[in-house]
């Protein structure tokens, strides 16, 4: 049996999940890395994806949008600019944001165009996904 | 002396004051409840933000590529006062407050020679700063329309911040709120958010491992947390507002209660009065026979 460790998922509005778990899937800015008891203190951003905890009592998966994480061998906290969990609920709202997205993308150019072209693209897979 | 039926003309139409505060306050009460409780839930995203970005940027602080919004521009020549009042009056001195506090603050600046600029976030400061800062007035927010504040509130507020500051259009900038104590308290408070304070001891001994590197989260991070303490603000400013609210309505609910005693006892006298002279009127009339 693996050690559990503190986690919290924190968007600016509330808290949305908090509690023991074994670990923690995050999709990072440079890939997906999985966080569990004593990992090495790191901070890394998030890219749109689908973050999953694994806790004894089962796992939760949500959609994040982006945010940052911080990784300490005592916890991890996740703070997401939106996080929805991946539902069809979430699902709904998901695509609507999906859609703004887009169209900010759409009408931006250059490298803030290639930023929104990235995000919208992970997130479209993030959202195929939950199905 | 005004008649009898002005007098209960008078007491009818405080009465029906009394009905508008008490129910004002009521809902100021219900308000306030939810305010705070938005404000309760956004205070562990602010705090952890707070802790990593002070732990960031004491370790980036100093060096050379260190991001604008925490180095500064290299003068503190134009400030940006962000002033934040209600959109609605009738709650105490909330507005007034702010103003006052926000209204000194640019008199001290412009007494050193300073350039003031003031972006407004709400109606009745704007109100009252035009008047004597008028000039100095570059742009309003308009929350009227808003029934619940939310984060994209303050990424409206923060976007229209930026562009301004990547025009160098300004060198500091400090948002004015009130902050929520309790009820019957509420403390107006200036707050820098660009360039970011750091405080002095929040270098952490934890050793942290960044993905991508230090510097690209700090330049993702810095915007994030300059929306994070306006959203904080703009909660607390809620709570507040309801705060001093219900606290101004209860005390006019009071001063209700009292005038109606005073005018129900004026106009009982007048009427006894009335009756009295018109009994002399009688007994007199009566003996004369």
């Amino acid at each position: 049996m693996a050690e559990l460790m503190q986690f919290d998922l924190v968007s600016p509005e509330r808290k949305l999940a908090s509690g023991q778990v074994r670990a923690v899937q995050i999709p990072g800015a440079e890939g997906d890395m999985t966080a569990m008891a004593n990992h090495a203190a790191t901070i890394t951003t998030l890219r749109p994806g689908v973050l999953v905890s694994e806790a004894p009592e089962g796992n939760s998966r949500f959609v994040v949008t982006g945010g940052f994480a911080e990784i300490s061998p005592q916890g991890t906290s996740v703070l997401a600019e939106r996080a929805y969990p991946a539902n069809s609920e979430g699902r709904a709202v998901l695509e609507v944001i999906l859609q703004e997205m887009r169209a900010k993308a759409a009408e931006s150019s250059g490298p803030e165009k290639d930023r929104l072209d990235k995000a919208a693209n992970d997130l479209s897979r993030a959202i195929e996904s939950i199905s | 002396m005004p008649s009898l039926k002005d007098l209960k003309n008078r007491i009818g139409s405080v009465k029906s004051t009394r009905k508008i505060t008490k129910a004002m306050q009521m809902v100021a009460a219900a308000k306030l409840r939810r305010a705070q409780e938005a404000a309760e839930a956004a205070r562990p995203y602010a705090d952890k933000m707070a802790d990593v970005v002070n732990g960031l940027a004491a370790s980036v602080a100093g060096s050379e590529g260190a991001p604008k919004l925490l180095a500064g521009t290299g003068s503190d020549q134009t400030h940006l006062l962000i002033v934040m009042t209600a959109e609605r009056g009738l709650c105490g001195g909330f507005n007034s407050s702010i103003v006052k506090v926000a209204r000194y603050r640019a008199e001290k600046l412009m007494g050193e020679g300073k350039t003031v600029k003031i972006l407004t976030v709400g109606k009745k400061g704007r109100e009252q700063l035009r008047r004597d800062l008028g000039a100095h007035l570059v742009g309003h927010i308009d929350l009227s329309e808003v029934k619940r504040v939310g984060y994209e509130n303050a990424a409206e507020i923060s976007k229209k911040v930026f562009e301004m500051f990547e025009a160098g259009e300004f060198d500091v900038a400090t948002i004015f709120y009130n902050r929520f104590e309790s009820v019957i308290s509420q403390i107006p408070t200036p707050r820098q958010i660009i360039p970011a304070v750091v405080p002095e001891d929040a270098a952490t001994d934890a050793l942290y491992d960044y993905e991508p590197s230090e510097e690209a989260i700090l330049e993702d991070l810095l915007p994030r947390s300059v929306t994070t303490q306006i959203f904080t603000a703009l909660l607390e400013n809620g709570a507040s507002e309801q705060g001093a609210r219900m606290s101004a309505m209860d005390n006019a609910t009071r001063n209700a209660g009292d005038m109606i005693d005073r005018l129900t006892i004026e106009y009982n006298r007048s009427r006894q009065a009335a009756i009295t002279k018109e009994l002399i009127e009688i007994i007199s009339g009566a003996e004369a026979l």
